[in-house]
Order: structure tokens, then sequence, then C-alpha cells
């Protein structure tokens, strides 16, 4: 080690109450490298991340560039020391132009007046579009953009603002794989121009496809630090996951009963033709890319969509569900993805959040008795095992997992049959994820036909009697647990795309 | 879980804050003036308040779910003009008394569920609605009666707004009995619930089966009928309908509501807490009124307090 590093961050810890969300974490960047961090949700990554880029402070340890020790309190101070963010949610202003995006905040000004030069502001930004090898009109609305444009304006964005090291978080969450593949193209060739660049993904194969070393994070540790070619894929999950794999999920159950829920040639929204059946007491999981239409399927089941031609039958009987209320009355049951924003009533203590779908079981004459609504909601916490130092306090005070937990709580004083999880273990730390699994596997083995959509591999493996897969609206295919891998699910996920395909919106 | 109990006792310390506010005001001017503490001012003071805490009641039920009104001062106008008309039909006054009070309510719960309606089912922001419903009914109740008051109206019908009951003004009465089953809705009936649930979270809510366009339409209605009664309510005090009648109510309404520290954002807030905001405002102005302080003076140091009670409700968020 003769130069040093183009980043070093040593020792770094971050302390939330209760939580020690850092531990002693080390990480280093040359220039011209990928480094790629994984861990698993909660593993540190994000915090880490947010640490470098000035939006939280950490605790101890310290930040060094190019052997330089800095202090980076705030989010300029770490823009003016080149260190450049793309986060998932893009920070981008949509109704303004290409231009006055990458250049918000230093807009050039002609020489002499206080109005903002509009022909220099399009030319730099051109210039730092045609580094990217982009070809996106600068003049056009950001909103009217696509997912895959609007990242790369983030990058031009970066670009123009002179970054050393750029960070990229879950870039490829919405990407077709023709769009993955051009973002690859631009992270080579910043890479080639010296730019250090940190990758966070929880798509292992991207690592092997573009990393040069690799660092795990588990519970806030650190546990490897690693060039890629000396790993294998096993290996790697192994340290996220911090066991083998067997141990992951609960055992299997299989208790398949008369078919439950049947949808037939369904069609409507993006999704075209889509056939497919739950049993009684079955897990059904239904894999996809993002955007595949996984959750159009399930909000269409659940009423919140409507249907165009098709049929849904559910327990032999043609079913047409035109809003929630009815499809709950039917006994079908959705515990949504981002269970914050369409799960949750955040404003709303535990007891209100249990039984605020079936309030009905609960009155006496015309009013909610207090007494027998205290007793649903204490059963339910007591099953499920709700960690919450009440039933008064705010939904907004548990964790992710105790939160799931009370969503699944409300469907289960609705009585459903048929329940449909979207992501149901994101954002849950590995020790709630197995205590969701074995309360999936119950309501199973009781009788409940349950959807289970996750972008978790694993997950789907592990969990599922039946994986459906689907691609670009359709249903691709079909897997019997013993049939199922990762690489026919992803054939399978892929299956309707060729390269240089167009994204369809 | 210290958070937790630690914003607890924050969050019920300012809901005191604000109860605490109106004690000291009373405190205050008990001190100041020889007649602020008599039972009649006392009374006094509620039956002034009474107009605009009835419609601050059908409010709250409207923010609560991030919602606004601003028709109500003009349906206080329009409902009292529709009565005052009524009466003057020529029906004998036996059958016209009720049949003026149900046809002002009716104009409150139209104006209301029209409301509920546009906003519901096109998607439009209640501001604009209701800014709308606002003109409309202002419009309109100058067209019906060409600009002139409802004059020479039975004798029964004063009754209402200044009658009194075992001592008790009628529209306190009234307010009163509002409040009480507004609380008791509010607090424990589903209809209640869902009105939280959808102002702190109205896709979550919907997701969660709860009948959304059926709760917002519910919380205009009732805003609408709130409103009709007291239009009928001040129609009976002044003995004649009168086109201008509750003009920029709206905002005294509004006021009183997030004084008692509702969220102009929905999902918190409550009923208790309009009272006492109403009656802060009513209290203010009365005292004001014995210290003979001037209008003008009496309306910047209303601001002020408004502006003094919301910083309160920051404090509170924190």
């Amino acid at each position: 080690m003769t130069t040093p590093p183009l980043l070093g961050m040593r020792g770094i810890v971050k302390r939330y109450p209760g939580v020690l969300a850092l531990d002693d974490v080390n990480f280093s960047l040359s220039a011209g490298e990928v480094h790629c961090l994984v861990g698993e949700n909660g593993a540190g990554k994000s915090t880490l991340m947010k640490i470098l880029a000035g939006a939280i402070g950490k605790n101890a340890g310290e930040i060094l560039i190019e052997g330089r020790r800095v202090e980076i309190g705030t989010p300029a101070a770490s823009q003016s020391l080149g260190i450049g963010m793309i986060y998932q949610d893009f920070k981008l202003v949509p109704a303004l132009t290409v231009a006055e995006n990458i250049l918000l905040g230093s807009e050039p000004t002609i020489p002499g007046l206080p109005f903002i030069d509009r022909k220099a502001m399009e030319s730099t930004a051109r210039g730092a579009l045609r580094q990217l090898g982009e070809e996106i009109d600068v003049s056009a609305i950001v909103g009217d953009l696509s997912v895959a444009q609007r990242q790369t304006v983030e990058i031009a964005k970066a670009i123009s603002r002179k970054v050393r090291i750029l960070a990229l978080d879950e870039p490829t969450t919405s990407l077709t794989e023709h769009e993955i593949q051009n973002l690859f193209g631009v992270i080579r060739r910043l890479k080639a121009e010296g730019v250090g660049i940190i990758y966070i993904s929880h798509r292992l194969e991207e690592v092997f496809e573009i990393g040069d070393r690799v660092t795990v994070l588990r519970d806030g540790k650190m546990v490897e630090t690693r060039a890629v070619a000396e790993v294998d894929r096993r290996q790697l999950i192994r340290w996220m996951v911090g066991r083998e794999l067997e141990n992951e999920f609960p055992g299997v159950h299989l208790q398949r009963g008369d078919e439950t829920l049947r949808l037939e040639h369904v069609t409507g929204g993006r999704l075209k033709d889509i056939t497919l059946s739950l049993h009684r007491g079955e897990i059904l999981g239904l894999a996809g890319l993002v955007g595949a239409g996984r959750s159009e399927v399930a909000r269409l089941i659940f009423g919140a969509d409507r249907k165009e031609s098709g049929s849904i039958f559910l327990d032999g009987c043609e079913i047409n569900p035109r809003s929630p209320r009815e499809a709950i009355d039917l006994g079908i049951g959705l515990l949504t993805e981002d269970r914050n924003r369409y799960g949750l009533i955040a404003e709303m203590n535990v007891r209100e959040n249990i039984t605020l779908s079936n309030l009905r079981d609960l009155l006496t004459g015309p009013f909610i008795s207090g007494s027998k609504e205290k007793g649903a909601a204490m059963a339910f916490v007591d099953q499920l095992r709700i960690k919450a130092p009440s039933l008064e306090v705010r939904v907004e005070s548990l964790s992710g997992g105790n939160r799931q937990k009370v969503v699944l709580a409300r469907w289960l004083h609705t009585r459903s049959k048929v329940l449909v999880f979207d992501e149901p273990t994101a954002g849950i730390d590995v020790g709630a994820k197995y205590e969701i699994y074995t309360l999936v596997n119950r309501l199973a083995a009781e009788g409940t036909g349950i959807v289970m959509i996750s972008s978790d591999l694993l997950e789907l493996l592990g969990m599922s009697d039946r994986i459906v897969v689907m691609c670009e609206g359709r249903v691709s295919g079909e897997l019997t647990r013993s049939e199922a891998t990762q690489e026919r699910i992803m054939t399978l996920a892929t299956s309707f795309r060729r390269v240089g395909e167009m994204p369809n919106n | 879980m210290k958070n937790e109990t630690g914003s607890f006792t924050l969050r019920r310390f300012s809901e005191l804050g604000i109860g605490a506010v109106l004690v000291v005001e009373f405190l205050a001017f008990s001190q100041l003036s020889p007649y602020f503490f008599t039972a009649e001012n006392l009374l006094n003071v509620t039956l002034q308040a009474s107009i605009t805490a009835i419609i601050a009641a059908g409010m709250t039920f409207v923010i609560l779910t991030a919602g606004i009104d601003l028709s109500v001062g003009s349906v206080v106008a329009f409902a009292g003009i529709v009565a005052t008309g009524t009466l003057k039909t020529g029906i004998p006054v036996t059958a016209a008394l009720p049949l003026a009070i149900f046809a002002g309510l009716v104009v409150g719960a139209f104006s209301g569920s029209f409301a509920g309606f546009f906003i519901t089912r096109f998607n439009i922001a209640p501001f604009i609605v209701t800014l709308a419903l606002m003109t409309v009914w202002r419009g309109a109740s100058f067209v019906v009666t060409e600009g002139r008051p409802v004059w020479e109206l039975p004798e029964a019908f004063s009754v209402l707004g200044t009658g009194r009951l075992l001592g008790v003004p009628i529209p306190t009465i009234i307010m009163v009995i509002v409040y009480l089953t507004a609380h008791v809705v509010l607090k424990y009936t589903r209809f209640g619930r869902y009105v939280f649930a959808v102002g702190g979270n109205i896709e979550a809510a919907r997701l969660a089966g709860i009948r959304t366009h059926r709760v917002l339409t519910g919380v205009y209605t009732i805003s609408g009928v709130l409103s009709a009664v007291s239009g009928i309510l001040l129609a009976s005090r002044m003995n004649s309908g009168q086109p201008n009648a509750g003009i920029m109510y709206e905002l005294d309404v509004i006021a009183a509501v997030v004084v008692g520290g509702t969220s102009l954002s929905g999902g918190r807030g409550s009923i208790v807490g309009t009272f006492i905001g109403a009656m802060l405002i009513a209290v203010l102005r009365n005292g004001l009124n014995l210290l003979n302080v001037g209008s003008y003076v009496q309306q910047v140091m209303v601001g002020v307090v408004i502006l003094l009670a919301v910083l309160l409700d920051q404090f509170r968020k924190r």
C-alpha cells in the first residue's frame, strides 16, 4: 500500500436507541474500482451510505479521502468532497427539464446579469449525458421520462458535479434487462475514467458481473471483504444470512385441499390473459421482475383494481369484487407491499390498526365496544407474539416485523380464506422473517390459501409449494417445488424479453 | 417504550395546555372585569359562541379527513333564507315552523352531499369544490331575495334563537347536544373511526376495506347540516333571513378547529379540542368587549391568539 485509497472508512459505529446499526465497520474504495456492498435488509448498507452522504452523523470512526481525514457533517460537505449518491427514489424535480435538473443549484448565469444562461446550461447538461453515452433530450420534462432515463439524469447530475466517488443504491430494481446492461456500460465508462463506485444490490448475479470487490454486512457488522473473483454465490449468501440456507425456512407443510381461487384468462391494466389456481392450504409463489404485474394480480383479486375481461372464481362461484370491501367480505385479504404506505395508519395505535377491517364484529348496538375491541386485539397480539409495550402505542413505534404482524392480525381478524402477501418480508430482519414464515406456514396448515409475491427468490423457493412466474403482464410458466430453481425462475421471468426491446412504459 | 410514554405525556400536556390557556383567560378577565364571571355573562358567551361553534363541530369531521369546507358561511345564509322563506308561504304557523326547519336542513344536507359527491367522484380538491359552493350559495341567497332580507316572520320562529329553557339559551342547549353527539360519534362509532383512518392514510384505509367515498361524503354532509342548523338559529335570532349572513364564518370556524388542536393534514384531533378552541375565542372576544377594547384591536388580538395556539400544536408534534 503505497498510495492511500480514494476512500477509507474506518471503525464506523452508528447507534440508534436500542440498536447498534453499524458496529466497527471498515470499508475502502480505490479509484477505478467497483466495490459491491451486499447484505440483507437492515444489515446497515444504507446507514453506511447515509453517513458517507452526510445525511446522518456517526458515533465513532473516521473517514479518509486519499488518506486525508475529513469530516462530513452535511450533505453539502459530502458533495463538495466529490461524493455522489444515486438513491432508489430519485432526487429529481419532475416538473423541471433534464438540463434544469442536472444543473439544479449550480445554474450558470449570463455574465454580469442575474439571469440563467439557458444555452450554457443545456450544453453542460448535454456534455454530461454524452460522457455517459446517452441520448436524452435536455429540454424534456423529467416527469415524462422512463425510470431508466431518470436514473441516467441522476448520474449525469452527479458527473456534472465532478464526482470521484459514486454510490448507487439498488439501481436496477425497476430496470429491464436491456436497461441494466446499459447502466453497466455507463458504470464501466466511469470506472475507466477513475471514478470509484460503490454498488449496493441484493441481486448477487450483478455483483459477479460488475464488481471488483465485495463487502458483506450483516446486522451492522462487517463480515467479509473479498475480491469478487475469489468468492462464489453460495459463500456470499452464507455470509449474508449467517447460516446455511437449509435453516432459513421452517419445514414443508403441504396439505393441499380443494381449489379455492381460480383466475381464468383475466385481462386488465397491463395484465394479459392470466390463468392460475390456488388450493386451500397451499402456498403459491408469484415470481417475476419488478413491473411484471405481480402486485397488479394481487390488487385485481382484492378488488382494488378492475379487470377488463376474464373470470375469477372463489370456491367454485364466480366473483367480481369491485372494491376492497367486497373482496374482504368474500374472505380475501391483501397484505400490501410497502406496509407503511398502504397497510398501516401511522396516526393510529396498535389496537385500532388491528381491528380496522372488522369493527362490525366488535359492536354493541351502534357503538364499538371497548372491551370487545381490546379483547380481540389482545388475542392477536398474544397469538402472533407482537412485541409492543401496549395496545395503545402508535404503530409507528414498532419494528418492521411487528408492524407486519399487526397487518397480518388485521386480516386474521377478518377471517380471510385467501391471503395475498405482497413482499411480506421486505425491510424485516432475519429473525423476524423466520417468525413470519412460521405464521404463513401455520395459516396454510389451517387451510388458508396463500399467494406469496416476493422478489427474494430464495424466499419463494423456500416457502412455496408451487411457483407461478410472470413476465410483462403474463404468466410465463409454472414450476412445482421440486422443479423450481433460481435459474429456471429467472429464465421464465425474462422469457418474453429480447435484448434491444423497448420498455413498456 | 420510554419514548412513547414521553410523547404521550407531551400530547396530554398540550391538550391540557390549550385548556389551561382557557382557564388563564377566565382568571384574567375575572380579575379585570367584575361583570365577567357572572352566570348571565357566561351564558351570554355560550350564546354568542354557539353559532360558529356548532359549525366548528362539523368542520372538525371534515378537517380530520384532511379536507376543508369553505362553503359553511354561505350555507348559513342560504339555509336561513330558505327556512324564513318557507314561513312566508302562507302555510299555518304550526305546520310551517317544522317545515321551515326541515327545508333549511335539507339545504345543508344537499350542499354537503353535493360537495362530497364532487370531491370523491371527480377527485377535485375540497378547497376548490367548497370555494365554488361558497360563491354559489352566496349568490343564490342574493338572487332569491333580490338582495333584501326576508322580514315579518311569525313570533314563534324567534323562540329558537332567543328563547330560554330553564334559564339557558336554546342555541346553547343545541350546541351542547351537537357537541355531545359529535363526540360520541367520533369516538365510539365505526364511522368516527373511519374518519380518523381516512384522514391518516386514505389509500391504506381503502385497502383495509373502508368505503372512503362514503366517509368523505358523510363528513361534508355533516358539515352542511350543522351549518344549516346555525343558519336557522341565526335567522331566528335576527328574526329575518339575511342574504349576507355568515360572511367570513368559515375563517372563524377553521380557527376554532385548529386552535383546538386538530391537524389540517388530517388524522389527528378531537371534538373536545374544538369546543375548547371555540370557547377560547369567544371568551377572548367577550372579555375584550367588557374591557371596552375596540373591535379593530380585538381582531389583532384574536389573530395573535390563533398563531400562539397553532405554535403550541407544532410543539406537540415534536
